[in-house]
């Protein structure tokens, strides 16, 4: 059998800021249909790792490939790769002058090319499967964080991504608000999305997470299979954290 | 005996000097400001480059000053002066008003110019304000540099920039009076001429010339309060 090549491989990623090493020597390959979770202290750089890959960030060394293509530089073959890349930011980030519909239905149609009704169409089935389809002639201030975040899961995914990264899509929101965003996630998992998902939400990386990745200062310090982690870390950076996070 | 009433054709049409240069220097300054805006944010260094060094060179140069290198330089390089735009347009070159001669055209150009490099400083600071967020969501999905600034970064940054644009046009309006400097006979140069040959009236004719450029600069003004309302609605 041949050795099965990862969605999404980082190999030996190092990034600075200035002085501080923000990523020190990241080796990271994600399969396709995988669900990985990147959890860790902040400054811990899980964020930084998860916004290189769409080249949000540029790295310094290494190497970042998305089904096997080096991630281009800027120009029309970047923005030709980050639509195949979903983007969850933590401020949600909808476009503040568009409805919900027209937020969920730019993309298809400036990037993809399709007609504003195949578009609006498409659009209006996501909004539905995210439970927002009531608001899509509102504008983004009109909703919830919750409704917001939700409609942003759904313009990611009408432009039909390869993979979905989530940048601490819940760390802003209300608590009654983060689990309606993390069902539509487990939801997303479940219908076998590739996903990586950086969070401080322990429950959903319990029951939607095929493998967990723990960050400390730039570094992956541990991998493995939630249960495992959460019952039995094997370092003592893990074994710290988690007992800071979990006593409560 | 009264010197603005026996030359109100003369006033006129002077002041129509100073709108045709105004409206030109306006919409070179518009254009180039806005391309110079997109470059000095575009992810190109070399862009960024060229737009902060236009910036830094030509609003740190008196206009007085430009104004005397494109009318005195260009001859030197081959341009003469005897060169106008009249009879591509049709116009009568002794029409006062409609005159696109070698020296309406280098302090018009010159003004645009200049002006460019506040436009371009007003269109960064809209396009400053708004969150970076939207730009890194817009890039996202695929959109390239052009689509970002065009679809989802300049229609929320032009509430911003009405304000500061608006200011630009009422300063370069006034500024095209620094054009009587290089010969042209705008509203400032009839101005002068008037209070040289009537130095009995010449309260009345600075007057007079204030109010003409007041009424202007209003009209300006109305126009981008008028814009500022509709990007509100």
């Amino acid at each position: 059998m041949t050795e099965q090549l990862g969605l999404v491989v980082l190999d030996h990623v190092n990034k600075w800021y200035g002085q501080t090493q923000a990523l020190k020597d990241i080796n990271l390959s994600i399969a396709r249909g995988e669900v990985v979770v990147v959890i860790g202290p902040s400054g811990s750089g899980k964020s930084t790792l998860c916004r290189t890959i769409n080249r949000l960030e540029t790295i310094n060394e290494g190497t970042i490939t998305l089904d096997g293509r080096p991630l281009p530089a800027e120009g029309k073959a970047l923005a030709a790769l980050r639509a195949d890349v979903g983007m969850v930011f933590q401020s949600f980030n909808l476009f503040a002058h568009k409805t919900v519909l027209e937020n969920v239905t730019l993309g298809p149609i400036k990037v993809r090319g399709l007609d504003k009704a195949a578009a609006e169409k498409k659009a209006r089935e996501l909004l539905d499967r995210v439970g927002v389809a009531g608001h899509a002639e509102k504008y983004p201030a009109q909703l919830s964080g919750g409704q917001q975040q939700r409609v942003a899961i759904a313009r990611a995914l009408a432009m039909d991504p390869e993979v979905m990264l989530f940048d601490e899509p819940t760390s802003a929101l209300d608590p009654e608000m983060i689990k309606e965003v993390l069902d539509v996630m487990v939801g997303l998992a479940k219908q076998g999305m590739t996903m990586v998902v950086v969070t401080h939400e322990m429950g959903f990386a319990r029951t939607a997470a095929d493998r967990v990745v723990f960050m400390a200062d730039g570094a992956i310090v541990e991998e493995a299979a939630p249960e495992q982690f959460f019952t039995n870390p094997s370092t003592d950076r893990a074994k710290d954290f988690l007992g800071k996070v979990l006593q409560h | 005996m009264d010197a603005v009433r026996d030359n109100w054709r003369d006033v006129l049409y002077a002041f129509g000097l100073t709108v045709e240069i105004s409206v030109l220097a306006g919409v070179i300054a518009l254009v180039l400001g806005f391309l110079l805006g997109a470059l000095r944010v575009s992810p190109v260094p070399v862009g960024r480059a060229v737009a902060a060094v236009y910036v830094r060179l030509v609003r740190n140069t008196p206009l007085l000053l430009i104004m005397l290198i494109t009318t005195f330089t260009l001859p030197v390089l081959g341009l003469r002066p005897d060169i106008n735009l009249n009879d591509w347009f049709g116009i009568d070159s002794h029409n006062r008003m409609l005159n696109l001669n070698f020296f309406v055209l280098c302090a018009t150009g010159a003004l645009g110019l200049y002006t460019a490099a506040f436009v371009c400083e007003a269109v960064r600071s809209g396009i400053n304000s708004i969150p970076i967020g939207q730009a890194e969501a817009a890039r996202s999905i695929g959109m390239t540099f052009g689509q970002t600034l065009r679809l989802v970064v300049l229609p929320q940054a032009y509430r911003a920039v009405i304000p500061p644009l608006t200011s630009t046009m009422i300063a370069m309006t006034k500024n095209s009076s620094v054009a009587v400097g290089v010969g042209v006979t705008d509203a400032t140069f009839q101005m002068r001429k008037l209070n040289n040959d009537n130095g009995d009236q010449i309260l009345q004719i600075f007057v007079t010339f204030a109010i003409g450029y007041m009424i202007l600069v209003f009209l300006i003004s109305a126009v981008g309060s008028l814009l500022e309302r509709r990007a509100a609605a």
